[in-house]
């Protein structure tokens, strides 16, 4: 009967054996389907932005003979600044554009052949001007941006097959185009524009320093304020504070607060900070204060874990040798504990880096040309910009947009590699 | 470490504060309809003066106002923008706030299009299919005044003139401007075109906006975001859609999108400026004259605004796609702003 029962259950078993293992690889199976699915979603991501961004890296240029003479630029004899930055600029690139096709005499046709040039062409040769002013009168050779329709016609991304009405880029100016090309009169060069100007409204002129900076200003006001304030209260939470019902409110008031929509923030910011204590509205400093509102709690609760991981056979040790409980938090645990809190607060950071909704309640959400060099100067930051250029109507902003996402993503995967570099160099194992 | 923090915070506080109480810089707030022609302005006004590129916040129209009318003083904006005129509400708030004095600048049209992929039939309709296509209830086509759930189902059931697709329209949610006026314009219209709908209006107002102004919510209205290129993406992507969106992006797309006629017209640059074209709206912005002198170069900026070369037909807001006044209208509305002229509410 026994020896019967034993068969029985090895039989069972081996019964069951095919089935279990079955399960096993259907689970297997599973986790690899949702992993391949999760890559090829981000590959997918990853190469439309880029495809569509990396054109934006590359700007074209159509040179000019441009004339500079004071009749042209309606400016008397020695002009004062002011008058040099009033001056008609795009009148002396409309007449090198009429040299160099004579042949175009309707006004129609003239209004096509200006849209060659950029709208912004006339600043270059502004400043150029503003700072040397002896150049009136001169004949200069120089190579100006090409507006946004013709951009994108050298890049391919206008079909000439398609009938002309329905193409913004006209039979004639494709003809113009292809004789200056071939002439060598238009060149593809690195697009430093995009990365040496803040915002425009012409895609070609437009550029990402003015967000980059707003960024970086918002989040030194973020690490500056958030990492001090959360590590201390950190540190009071794990090392000091007694256990009893208050730091348990506490304790679950701070993992709930990490759980609040970011826009609420921006509301309390907008209540406090600016109706209240009157800062200006789209200032960096704004924008960091209610952004290290919104990391607190992320790094608070980092640092507790990271603190909490410090074996007590340390605090025992250092307490032992008699260093006081001071000592032994500042000289022993918290150094044991920094990669861990580093590691939260850059990803805590990161986490600020990417964040739009909080700040279009304090006005960070905005257009803004001048490149802020101030906490108080008016500025917008990377994820605003990206969100703003996805919303106009000009084509060129399409590419604009991508080359954006992609610069931000390199910061993010940067701080990232950072925070996984400092984890690995400092990390102690026990 | 945490010492230096708060030593550095406390002294941005201190500075913060300190340049709270004056600013070079001209604040705009509002529309963001009129947001792509104003920054436009801005753009060239901070590059052609010796002031600095004003700051153009898209708050859309009622934000806009409501930060407009909060008082006078730096922390508030000195402009702002609007897809519609000012209502009675908002100027007597801004009056209570002690903003009396406005400066009310009408500077041109923006036409709101309903435009379907080039891959597909051109459509003519009238207002009141478009009423008739999307309104949550509509008169029962079997006959009678009474009201019924939208029934309709193909273009061609509304109007058999019509291709018979489905009716699927990709629009913007109702916190857009462009979707209040769409509505007000184009399904309004339609509405008054029936006769028992449009002698309602008469005995009970209220009722008849409902009717006219509800949109049905049975899958054949499809709310895509604020974000107009996302509307013709969808487009190229299903041709049997049609798809609401301001002119300008109708400009841009040319390549990808056409316009439907509405009552006989093409959205034109012309047919919108002379009014022909059903489906416009009026583009403002406010000045508040207290901050003028105050704030250095508001008079500047509202004479390039209003200058022939920026607003005018040939002008640089008409390249961006902005339907210009007349020229009378223009001429005589420059010399009022000129003049400061203040709006009054009759």
């Amino acid at each position: 009967m026994n020896a019967q029962e034993k068969l029985n259950t090895t039989e069972v078993v081996r019964g069951s054996l095919k089935r279990r293992y079955a399960r096993e690889k259907r689970f297997r199976l599973f986790g690899l389907a949702a992993i391949t699915a999760s890559l090829t979603f981000l590959a997918v991501l990853l190469i439309t932005i880029t495809v569509r961004g990396l054109p934006a890296f590359k700007q074209t240029f159509i040179q000019l003979e441009v004339t500079l003479d004071s009749k042209t630029l309606g400016v008397g004899e020695n002009p004062d600044i002011n008058e040099l930055r009033k001056a008609n600029y795009n009148g002396a690139i409309k007449k090198s554009l009429t040299a160099l096709f004579p042949d175009v005499k309707k006004r129609k046709d003239k209004k096509a052949l200006y849209k060659l040039v950029s709208k912004g062409g006339q600043y270059d040769l502004q400043k150029r001007v503003m700072a040397d002013p002896s150049l009136i009168g001169e004949t200069l050779k120089v190579w100006l941006p090409v507006g946004d329709d013709t951009n994108s016609y050298i890049q391919g991304n206008i079909d000439s097959s398609l009938p002309e009405k329905k193409r913004r880029f006209k039979d004639n100016q494709i003809q113009w185009v292809d004789q200056l090309t071939e002439d060598k009169q238009i060149q593809r060069r690195f697009n430093s524009t995009f990365f040496e100007r803040g915002d425009s409204r012409e895609p070609e002129m437009a550029g990402i320093k003015g967000s980059l900076f707003g960024s970086m200003l918002t989040l030194m006001v973020t690490l500056l304020l958030s990492f001090p304030v959360a590590v201390a209260t950190a540190i009071y939470l794990e090392e000091f504070a007694p256990k009893n019902r208050w730091t348990d409110i506490i304790e679950v008031n701070i993992n709930n607060l990490a759980a609040v929509p970011s826009i609420v923030f921006g509301l309390l910011g907008l209540a406090i900070f600016i109706n209240f204590f009157s800062l200006p509205r789209s200032a960096p400093i704004v924008g960091g204060l209610v952004l290290s509102l919104m990391t607190l709690p992320t790094i608070i609760i980092s640092a507790r874990a990271a603190l909490k991981s410090v074996p007590p056979s340390i605090r025992d040790a250092a307490l032992g040798v008699g260093a006081s409980k001071l000592q032994v938090v500042f000289h022993h645990v918290l150094p044991l504990a920094m990669p861990g809190i580093l590691t939260g607060t850059i990803i805590g950071m990161a986490q600020a880096l990417g964040e739009t909704a909080p700040l279009l309640m304090i006005g960070m959400v905005a257009f803004i040309v001048d490149v802020p060099t101030s906490l108080t100067d008016p500025a917008t930051v990377l994820p605003v910009q990206i969100y703003q250029w996805a919303d106009l109507p000009e084509k060129g902003f399409v590419e604009k947009t991508s080359a954006a996402i992609m610069v931000l993503l390199a910061f993010l995967i940067v701080m990232n590699a950072v925070a996984v570099y400092l984890r690995r160099k400092f990390e102690r194992k026990w | 470490m945490s010492k230096i923090g708060l030593t550095i915070a406390g002294m941005l506080f201190c500075t913060t504060v300190a340049a709270q109480s004056t600013r070079d810089q001209i604040s705009i707030v509002g529309s963001s309809t009129v947001y792509p022609f104003a920054t436009v302005v801005a753009e060239r006004f901070g590059q052609t003066t010796q002031y600095k590129t004003p700051k153009i916040e898209s708050t859309g129209s009622g934000g806009g106002m409501k930060l407009f009318c909060n008082g006078i003083g730096v922390q508030h904006p000195d402009i702002t923008n609007s897809s519609r005129s000012i209502k009675k509400g908002e100027f007597e708030s801004c009056k209570a706030n002690g903003v009396t004095d406005i400066i009310e600048v009408l500077i041109g049209f923006d036409g709101i299009t309903l435009a379907n992929s080039v891959d597909s039939e051109q459509l003519e309709m009238s207002r009141k299919d478009i009423f008739l296509a999307l309104a949550k209830r509509v008169p029962d086509p079997n006959g009678g005044d009474e009201l019924i759930d939208n029934p309709y189902e193909d273009w061609a059931d509304v109007n058999p003139d019509l291709p018979e697709i489905k009716i699927e329209v990709i629009g913007p949610p109702p916190t857009s401007g462009t979707r209040d006026a769409f509505v007000e314009l184009a399904m309004e219209g339609g509405c008054k075109a029936i006769e028992s709908i449009a002698a309602i209006e008469k005995t009970d107002k209220d009722s008849f906006k409902e009717i006219c102004h509800t949109v049905r919510e049975d899958g054949a209205f499809i709310e895509a975001g604020e974000n107009d290129n996302l509307i013709v993406q969808k487009l190229e992507a299903n041709p049997d859609a049609l798809g609401i969106f301001g002119f300008s992006f109708l400009e841009q797309n040319s390549d990808l999108v056409q316009p439907s006629y509405i009552d006989g017209f093409e959205p034109t640059f012309e047919s919108i400026s002379d009014g022909t074209y059903p489906v416009s709206r009026p583009l403002y912005f406010y000045v508040k004259k207290a901050h003028i002198g105050v704030i250095p170069g508001i008079a500047e900026y509202l004479l390039e605004f209003t200058s022939e070369g920026s607003w005018g037909e040939e002008g640089y807001l008409a390249d961006k796609g902005m339907i210009p006044l007349d020229e009378e209208t223009r001429l005589s509305s420059a010399e009022s702003i000129a003049n400061f002229e203040t709006m009054t509410l009759e």
